[in-house]
């Protein structure tokens, strides 16, 4: 058994703020009415820093993920308040075209399904050539031999020969190292996994990890991972932010919000999944419950605790005003009027 | 003492493989040579890579697909051998729960229905007490007498597996094959899940053949463990063995990827 690794990564430019991101509002026009799916969110990246974002299904990880790049769903999508502040540039603010150059140029992103996301009709070499003419002005034969050093970054073998292959001929592993490449391609500031290795077997998802891992120790990128799983997190960030319902729960070190939650939310999450132990004995407990499911998107925004319906803590204070956002010590926050109560 | 329900021998299904004009035919050998045993009451878990032969061991076991060789027993009877009604009377002794809880519940049908239709399939109960079996089953998976008449579309991915369960005890089957029940869900949900899957267990001594890839699931949840790679069962042992003292390569190799947490 392996143990835990909490991977440090870099620390260079002695913690230089690359992303700000200051009390953003994003809403969707849904049938039900105009709702806030990110909530007033806050928080910093430091240049190749690691950040993750957990919660369930439908808690906003991945609009807070399109939000920075600049990729809200349209027409139902918009930023309504806040900064995006990237090198003291507010994306926000910015015009489509400015977006458009800075995505592939500073801020890239991996999607969960590789198949969908890689065009079935062209080679992997010609889609990764594509971006690299377009963004960095390669080229035709320049581009190619880029690409194949890229493919060899990500570790596929003989790229020589395979980027004149089809997305369909690769396994599901090789189709996300391909992602990663064209994420890659133009060197980005900040690279945005959104559940990268999901679809994957666990044994490529270690591989995805160590590659990940490995090319942010030699591009200096910063990564923002978004995952369901606390293990991926404790072996990619330092730090973590747990969403519910569009909202900022928790926010802190790794091992700040592992080891000790903050947020009944958190720890339910925690407690909720049969972690792989190292060893184990006859003895086994039933798992923590978290009883019903994220409340639907038109009760977002709600002056209230919108986990009260499903937390053993709630009090008529929860059910009628939202929780302050509340530092503890060392910048760990928490949105919760009983924090204290929780042992 | 324990009793056999599934014992399975030296089992093998073959794939065709597309062949060009010359060549001979070649086979893909996706089960190649499993055996194991399973008791009643015990859950045998079977984990390995995508694409190792979990699902095609399941469905072969379950005469869903065409084994090439080898030897299936349900209690005493001979599954390989069977055909026509007697295999369909065989079948609702076993039952599957899927993993994709959205595309595995027919949309046109109420909930009431889609559990009561292994019943009726079966034919042996009056209309009083296969409602009375629905009741009863709806109680037990959780799920409101008043959801009973309601479309799949308007339960939530939990809900529907709740109904996929309810539909898979109906018969009180020997064995129900668990494909990834899961992995489609999110995390607390899947431990409301789990720890039914566990009590319904207990209470009626349920049988269960669990397919999964996620290993902490895994360790949760089995008796037994056989690790499956390329169509064959490298490493089985029960689950305290398994998981504190592996001894295939392999089997380190899956435990050592997982990232954990240390609490
Ligand atoms: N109907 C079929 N025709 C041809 N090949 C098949 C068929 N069904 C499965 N296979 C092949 O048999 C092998 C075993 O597949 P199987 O579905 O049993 O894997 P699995 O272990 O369940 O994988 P996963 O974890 O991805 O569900 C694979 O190589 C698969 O491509
Ligand atoms: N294109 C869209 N139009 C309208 N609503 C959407 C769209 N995409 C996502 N949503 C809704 O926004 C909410 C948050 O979604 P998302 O950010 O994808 O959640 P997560 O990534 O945390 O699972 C969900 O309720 C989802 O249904
Ligand atoms: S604010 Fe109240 S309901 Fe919300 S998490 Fe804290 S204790 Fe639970
Ligand atoms: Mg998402
Ligand atoms: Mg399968």
């Amino acid at each position: 058994m392996q143990d835990t690794i909490h991977h440090i990564a870099p620390d260079n430019s002695a913690d230089a703020i690359l992303l700000s991101v200051r009390n953003l509002t994003v809403e969707l026009t849904t049938r039900d009415g105009v709702v806030p799916v990110i909530d007033n969110m806050s928080f910093d990246l430091k240049t190749g820093g690691n950040i993750s974002f957990v919660g369930e299904s439908g808690c906003g990880k991945s609009m807070t993920a399109l939000a920075l790049m600049g990729l809200l769903p349209q027409p139902a999508g918009r930023i309504a308040s806040g900064q995006i502040l990237f090198n003291n540039e507010d994306l926000a603010q910015a015009s489509d075209a400015r977006l458009r150059e800075i995505r592939g140029n500073d801020i890239s992103m991996i999607f969960q399904e590789p198949m969908t996301s890689l065009n079935p009709v062209y080679t992997i070499g010609e889609q990764i050539a594509e971006v690299l003419r377009r963004h960095r002005n390669l080229d035709r034969a320049e581009a190619t031999a880029k690409a194949i050093e890229l493919l060899d970054a990500v570790h596929i073998p003989s790229p020589a020969s395979r980027i004149n292959d089809y997305p369909h001929q690769l396994s599901g592993g090789q189709r996300q190292r391909v992602m990663i490449a064209i994420a890659l391609a133009c060197e980005p500031k900040i690279l945005i996994a959104d559940e990268p290795t999901t679809a994957l077997d666990v044994t490529v998802q270690a591989q995805i990890f160590d590659l990940l891992t490995e090319l942010q120790e030699k591009t200096g990128t910063a990564i923002v991972l978004i995952t369901h799983d606390m293990g991926a997190v404790a072996r990619m960030s330092q730090d973590i932010i747990v969403m519910y319902a569009g909202r900022k729960a928790e926010q802190g070190t790794v091992a700040q919000v592992i080891r000790q939650p903050a947020h009944p939310y958190t720890h339910g999450l925690i407690a909720a999944v049969p972690h792989l132990l190292p060893t184990i004995t006859e003895e086994r407990p039933e798992l923590l419950e978290i009883p019903g499911i994220v409340p639907p998107l038109s009760q977002f925004g709600q002056n209230r605790c919108l986990f009260a319906s499903r937390c053993n803590y709630a009090t008529e204070q929860c059910r009628q005003q939202r929780p302050e956002e509340i530092s503890r010590e060392n910048q760990h926050i928490t949105a919760c009027w009983h924090t204290d109560s929780l042992s | 003492m324990s009793e056999v329900i599934l014992s399975v021998k030296d089992l093998q299904v073959r794939f065709p493989l597309t062949r060009s004009m010359f060549t001979k035919r070649k086979y893909l050998y996706a089960v190649d040579g499993v055996s194991f045993e399973l008791n009643r009451g015990e859950t045998l878990a079977i984990v390995g890579e995508s694409g190792s032969g979990k699902t095609t061991t399941a469905l072969a076991i379950a005469r869903l697909i065409k084994a090439y060789a080898g030897q299936v027993q349900l209690g005493d009877i001979d599954l390989l051998s069977l055909h026509g009604s007697e295999l369909r009377d065989v079948r609702n002794r076993m039952q599957f729960i899927f993993q994709d809880p959205y595309s595995s519940l027919n949309p046109r049908l109420r909930a009431e229905h889609i559990v009561r239709e292994p019943l009726d399939s079966q034919g042996r109960l009056s209309a009083q007490d296969k409602e009375q079996r629905v009741d009863e089953l709806f109680k037990a998976v959780g799920l409101r007498p008043e959801q009973k008449r309601l479309f799949p579309h308007q339960f939530s991915g939990g809900q529907r597996q709740r109904i996929g369960i309810a539909r898979a005890l109906a018969t009180q089957p020997d064995l129900i094959i668990c494909d990834e029940p899961v992995s489609a869900l999110d995390v607390a949900v899947q431990a409301q899940i789990l720890n039914l899957l566990r009590k319904l267990q207990s209470e009626f001594s349920l049988t269960y053949l669990f397919i999964s890839h996620d290993l902490g699931v895994v360790q949760h949840m089995c008796d037994y463990v056989a690790v499956m790679y390329k169509g064959k069962i490298v490493e089985y042992a029960d689950r305290l063995s398994l998981f504190n003292n592996p001894q295939h390569s392999y089997t380190k190799e899956l435990l050592a990827a997982v990232p954990t947490i240390t609490l």
